[in-house]
């Protein structure tokens, strides 16, 4: 019964929201009228299909010539990639055009960076441009996202709105399912402090901005997912959403974006890098691990929110 | 050329991971192509450990087997529920169900 219901869901026929516990029965009238009329248009997407194959059988022979492309192409992308992978240097040996930088990293880099984690000291030291653009490029990511699905009224389709409006609905009210809940609300708080943990501990361990907004990131949707958008609406909405992605951004920015006006080669920091090993160490490494987090957290976050109704919260 | 224990695991890895990304190709079902798609992404966690980069395999964790597969089935969901809507007539036929 479970596989119907998930094969029901997957199909968008029916809301995970919608619970088999929801005694409402007057919602029962109007999802019958929905099925029809979902069914309905269902006919409409048959017909025009079977126009699709026979269009598809007229142009059999360039569906050919696309085979034989693509096979060519990729066994020709195939082989540039293997014959350069025979060209690198073994795994593990040392590579004797970047040398010097390495050797630099490995050996200076705890003194330079404060940072124990040689990772976290490249990434948000050395090559903290790098991480920058990665941060805008998820940045970008969500707005695209935002463009194509965010749903209100200047955008929504007439006659789609209703549809829209009825999922809406569903997805507002309270989530009934027990197990998934008493579930959410052992494991969400311990996922927090995990992801807290790893965020903050990025200089001296494994971990960072980018595993650490993730795992935080995921945690605000099992969140949601479990107690349902109207809870989760409580605390983040759309302006505190943008607010805190564009904050980070504009830190991020200003801090690494200073070299641009004193020139490259004044790359030292004004912040004390501390005792490597402690949490307050590294400098700059542990705001700009949290900045990185928060961007990377909030854009998981939007981007199943954006997915799963069209909007990121209340606006 | 002797195999320690790690480089037997390692191999077994990379044959499932090899697995995996072919048959995410020949898988018919999208929901299933998803699932593989997640299982190579774990595969791929416990060999960014196995190679010493515990920074990349939470990453991994979090974001390819987590977030990624979320995305995916919502994406699976959403082209789906699209395909039943009025003026999208020219989508792609992908479902294949005799209720109708």
């Amino acid at each position: 019964m479970n596989k119907e219901r998930f094969k029901a869901w997957l199909d968008g026929d029916l809301d995970v929201m919608d619970s088999v516990l929801d005694l409402d029965e007057t919602s029962d009238d109007s999802r019958d009228k929905q099925k029809e009329e979902l069914k309905k248009l269902r006919r409409m997407i048959d017909r025009s299909g079977e126009a699709r194959r026979v269009a598809k059988v007229e142009t059999k022979g360039f569906y050919i010539l696309y085979r034989c492309i693509a096979v060519i192409s990729c066994v020709l992308l195939i082989g540039v990639l293997l014959f350069s992978i025979a060209n690198l240097p073994r795994y593990g040996e040392e590579n004797p055009e970047t040398k010097e930088v390495v050797t630099r990293y490995v050996e200076k880099g705890v003194e330079e960076t404060g940072a124990v984690n040689i990772v976290a000291g490249l990434i948000l030291d050395y090559r903290a441009f790098d991480t920058l653009g990665e941060s805008h490029v998820l940045f970008t990511a969500l707005i695209c996202v935002m463009i194509l699905l965010r749903l209100d009224r200047k955008n929504t389709r007439t006659g789609y709105e209703d549809y829209y409006a009825i999922r809406n609905e569903t997805a507002h009210r309270l989530y009934k399912e027990a197990i998934m809940r008493n579930v959410a609300a052992v494991l969400v708080p311990c996922i927090i402090v995990y992801g807290i943990y790893v965020l903050l501990n990025g200089q001296n361990g494994p971990g960072g901005g980018f595993s650490g907004g993730a795992v935080l990131g995921s945690a605000m949707i099992i969140f949601s997912a479990a107690f349902g958008f109207k809870v989760a609406d409580r605390m983040i909405t759309q302006k505190l959403c943008s607010l805190v992605t564009f904050i980070a951004l504009s830190f991020y920015s200003f801090a690494k974006g200073y070299v641009f006006f004193t020139g490259a080669n004044h790359l030292e920091n004004h912040i004390p890098k501390g005792t490597p090993g402690a949490i307050l160490s590294g400098g700059l490494i542990l705001p700009l691990d949290i900045a990185v987090g928060l961007v990377v957290a909030f854009t998981m976050y939007g981007f199943f929110s954006l997915f799963m109704r069209g909007a990121i919260g209340r606006d | 050329m002797e195999l320690t224990l790690t480089e037997i695991i390692k191999l077994i890895l990379l044959l499932l991971l090899v697995i995996c990304a072919v048959s995410v190709n020949f898988t018919k079902s999208l929901l299933q192509a998803v699932i593989i798609f997640l299982s190579y992404s774990s595969v791929m966690c416990l060999l960014w450990i196995l190679m010493e980069s515990p920074d990349l395999a939470i990453t991994e964790a979090a974001v390819g087997a987590g977030v990624s597969g979320t995305l995916f089935l919502l994406t699976l969901r959403r082209i789906r529920s699209e395909h039943d809507s009025p003026d999208s007539g020219d989508g792609i036929s992908g479902r294949e169900d005799n209720e109708v």
